[in-house]
C-alpha cells in the first residue's frame, strides 16, 4: 500500500491562512492503514487546526469528511456536494488523491507527505518494498527488491559498503543483497548469482516520464465491475 | 597501452597510490601532490568525489595528473552520473589521455557534503566495468551501437577480501573479472592470514591468471587514525598491531613500519601482482614508504 506522512501542523496552517471554510477530506484506504490520513488523523488534525486558528485570533470553520477513497472518482462525486461547501480543502490523502480531487474542485491542499510503496512489518512500522520500476526482477532475486532495497539499486550483489548484513546508509537498515543472498542460499540457487545481470531499461519506471496503463478493451467493463466490488475495509 | 598495465604485463611488482583532488578549483595542489609521487610509483589513483564530498572531478584532476609526468587511474563512481554522463565523460578521459579507469560504487551521498541530492545508480560498478570492456572488445556504446573510435581503458575495479559474506563477495569478484576487469586493488589489509586465505582462494578458481591483484596498504599517522580505520566496513585489525600503535614511542613511525612489513610479506604472496598504497590525509608519507621498501618503480 501507499505510505504516507503528516505533514508538520505549522506548514498546513500556513497554506491555510486565507481561507475560512475548511473541509478535511480523509481518506479511507491506504493512509487509514497506515494511520497518517484516516477519519481519526483527520478528526485530530481538524482540532488542532480549530485550536490554533482561535489562538491565532482568526477563526476557522473546520470540518471532516470521510471518503472511501480518493483516487476513484465515484467515491468523489459522492462527497461532491457537501464539499462544495468549504473554501479550501485539506485532502489527507496521498498524492493520487490530492491531485485527483484538485482536478475537481478549486482549492485542494496536501496533508501529508506521500512517501512509499510498502508494508506493515509490525504495529506503527512500515517498511519500503516497491519502487514501481515496471519491470519485476523478483523471480530473479528470490523475492526481495534490489532497486528498492540495496540503496544504490545495484543489479549485481552488495556494494563495498555492506558490513555485517547491514547497509552503510545505517545500521538499522539491512542490506538487500544480504537478504538476496540468504534466501537464494537457502532454496539451493546461489548460483543464479553468478549471472551478471544487465543494465537495466529505465523507461518502464518513472525515468520513461509519467505512466499510464490502460485495461484491455474486452475485460474493461467487467474490470469496472470488479474493481467497485472490492472491500478495501 | 597504459604505463600500468605495461608495467604488471611485464612482470614487475607494481605500485600505485592515491590522490584526493582538493574540495576547489586549485590546480597547484593537485600539482604538487603529483610531483611528490613522480617515479615513484606506476599510476596514482583519482579519487571521484570520495565519501560523497564535492572536490575536483577526478577527469581534470587525472589531466593535471598526467601533466605532471604521473600517470592517473580515474576512478569513476556510478553515484553521481547517468550512463549518457558517465559515458561522454569516458570518451573525455581518453581523449584527454587518460588510460586506466577504476569502477566503483561509490559512497552513498547521505555521508557526503550533499546529504540532500538525488541518488543517481542508473548502472552499477560491475555493469560500468562490462560497458568499458564491451567499448574496449565490441566497439560499442551501453545501447549497443557502433562508435568509430573507442576509449580503450585498462580496466580496474575493487575487492573487500574482509567483507561479509565471504562467498557472496566471492560471487561478486568472480563476476567483476568476467565482466572484463584486468586489475584488481583491494581494501586495506592488515589481516595477513586472512588475507593469504582469500588470495589462495583467488588462485584455486584462477583470477590471479585473468587479472592483477594489487593489495592495499593503509598507513597509519596514529592511534587515532589506526582507530578510525577500524570502524570502516570490511577493515578488520588484529589487536596485536593495534597494541603496536599504542605502545609506539612514534606512532608516524611505527604505522609505517607496520605498512612496510605487510608490504615484505605481501608481496611474496603468489598471485599478488602488487600494492596500492592508501595514506589518508598524509600522503607526504608515501613517498618514503615506496623509497624504504625497495619497490621503487623503475619507470
Amino acid at each position: 500500500m501507499i505510505i504516507a506522512d503528516q505533514k508538520p501542523l505549522d506548514e498546513v496552517l500556513g497554506y491555510l491562512k486565507d481561507y475560512k471554510n475548511i473541509a478535511i477530506a480523509a481518506c479511507g484506504t491506504c493512509v487509514t492503514i497506515c494511520l497518517a490520513g484516516g477519519l481519526a488523523e483527520a478528526e485530530n488534525l481538524a482540532e488542532a487546526l480549530r485550536i490554533a486558528r482561535g489562538a491565532s485570533g482568526r477563526p476557522a470553520s473546520v470540518r471532516v469528511f470521510s471518503l472511501k477513497r480518493q483516487c476513484d472518482a465515484e467515491f468523489i462525486e459522492e462527497a461532491d456536494l457537501e464539499l462544495r461547501w468549504a473554501d479550501a480543502i485539506l485532502s489527507t490523502a496521498c498524492g493520487v488523491g490530492v491531485q485527483f480531487m484538485a482536478e475537481r474542485f478549486q482549492v485542494v491542499l496536501p496533508g501529508l507527505n506521500t512517501t512509499f510503496f510498502g508494508a506493515s512489518r509490525d504495529a506503527g512500522l512500515w517498511t519500503e518494498m516497491c519502487q514501481g520500476c515496471g519491470n519485476c526482477v523478483l523471480e530473479r532475486t528470490g523475492g526481495i527488491c534490489p532497486v528498492t532495497r540495496c540503496s544504490k539499486s545495484n543489479f549485481n550483489g552488495p556494494c563495498g559498503g555492506s558490513s555485517k548484513g547491514k547497509c552503510e546508509i545505517d545500521s538499522e537498515t539491512d542490506c538487500g543483497w544480504q537478504l538476496i543472498y540468504e534466501k537464494l542460499k537457502s532454496l539451493g540457487k546461489l548460483e543464479r548469482l553468478y549471472e551478471i545481470q544487465e543494465i537495466k531499461d529505465w523507461r518502464s519506471a518513472r525515468d520513461g516520464g509519467p505512466r499510464k496503463r490502460v485495461a484491455p478493451l474486452s475485460c474493461a467493463d467487467e474490470l469496472a465491475v470488479e474493481q467497485n466490488a472490492v472491500d478495501w475495509t | 597501452m597504459s604505463g600500468l598495465q605495461e608495467a604488471l604485463l611485464s612482470g614487475a611488482f607494481s605500485v600505485s597510490a592515491e590522490l584526493g583532488p582538493p574540495m576547489s578549483a586549485d590546480a597547484e595542489f593537485v600539482r604538487k601532490k603529483a610531483r611528490a609521487l613522480k617515479g615513484l610509483c606506476n599510476a596514482v589513483n583519482i579519487t571521484d568525489n570520495q565519501t560523497a564530498i564535492v572536490r575536483m572531478s577526478s577527469i581534470a584532476a587525472s589531466c593535471l595528473t598526467l601533466s605532471e609526468g604521473v600517470e592517473p587511474i580515474m576512478q569513476m563512481t556510478c553515484r553521481d552520473r547517468n550512463r549518457i554522463a558517465m559515458q561522454s565523460d569516458l570518451l573525455g578521459a581518453y581523449a584527454l589521455g587518460i588510460r586506466n579507469v577504476l569502477c566503483l560504487s561509490g559512497d552513498h551521498q547521505v555521508f557526503g557534503s550533499h546529504p540532500e541530492s538525488k541518488n543517481v545508480y542508473d548502472i552499477d560498478s560491475i555493469q560500468l566495468v562490462r560497458a568499458l570492456s564491451d567499448m574496449k572488445k565490441k566497439k560499442c556504446f551501453i545501447n549497443g551501437k557502433p562508435m568509430k573510435f573507442p576509449p580503450e581503458f585498462f580496466i580496474g575495479a575493487a575487492a573487500n577480501p574482509f567483507a561479509d559474506p565471504y562467498e557472496l563477495q566471492m560471487i561478486r569478484l568472480h563476476k567483476k573479472i568476467e565482466a572484463g576487469a584486468e586489475f584488481i586493488q583491494t581494501q586495506a589489509i592488515y589481516d595477513l592470514e586472512k588475507f593469504e586465505k582469500w588470495m589462495e582462494d583467488v588462485r584455486a578458481a584462477g583470477l590471479h591468471t585473468k587479472a592483477y591483484f594489487l593489495a592495499g596498504i593503509l598507513v597509519n599517522k596514529s592511534v587515532k587514525s589506526i582507530e578510525m580505520s577500524a570502524q570502516v566496513p570490511g577493515i578488520e585489525i588484529p589487536q596485536e598491531l593495534m597494541n603496536r600503535m599504542r605502545s609506539a614511542q612514534s606512532a608516524e613511525e611505527e604505522g609505517k613500519r607496520i605498512a612496510l612489513s605487510l608490504i615484505e610479506r605481501i608481496s611474496k604472496i603468489q598471485g599478488v601482482s602488487g600494492i596500492h598504497i592508501m595514506a589518508v590525509g598524509w600522503e607526504s608519507a608515501v613517498p618514503e614508504i615506496i623509497e624504504r621498501s625497495t619497490l621503487k618503480s623503475k619507470s
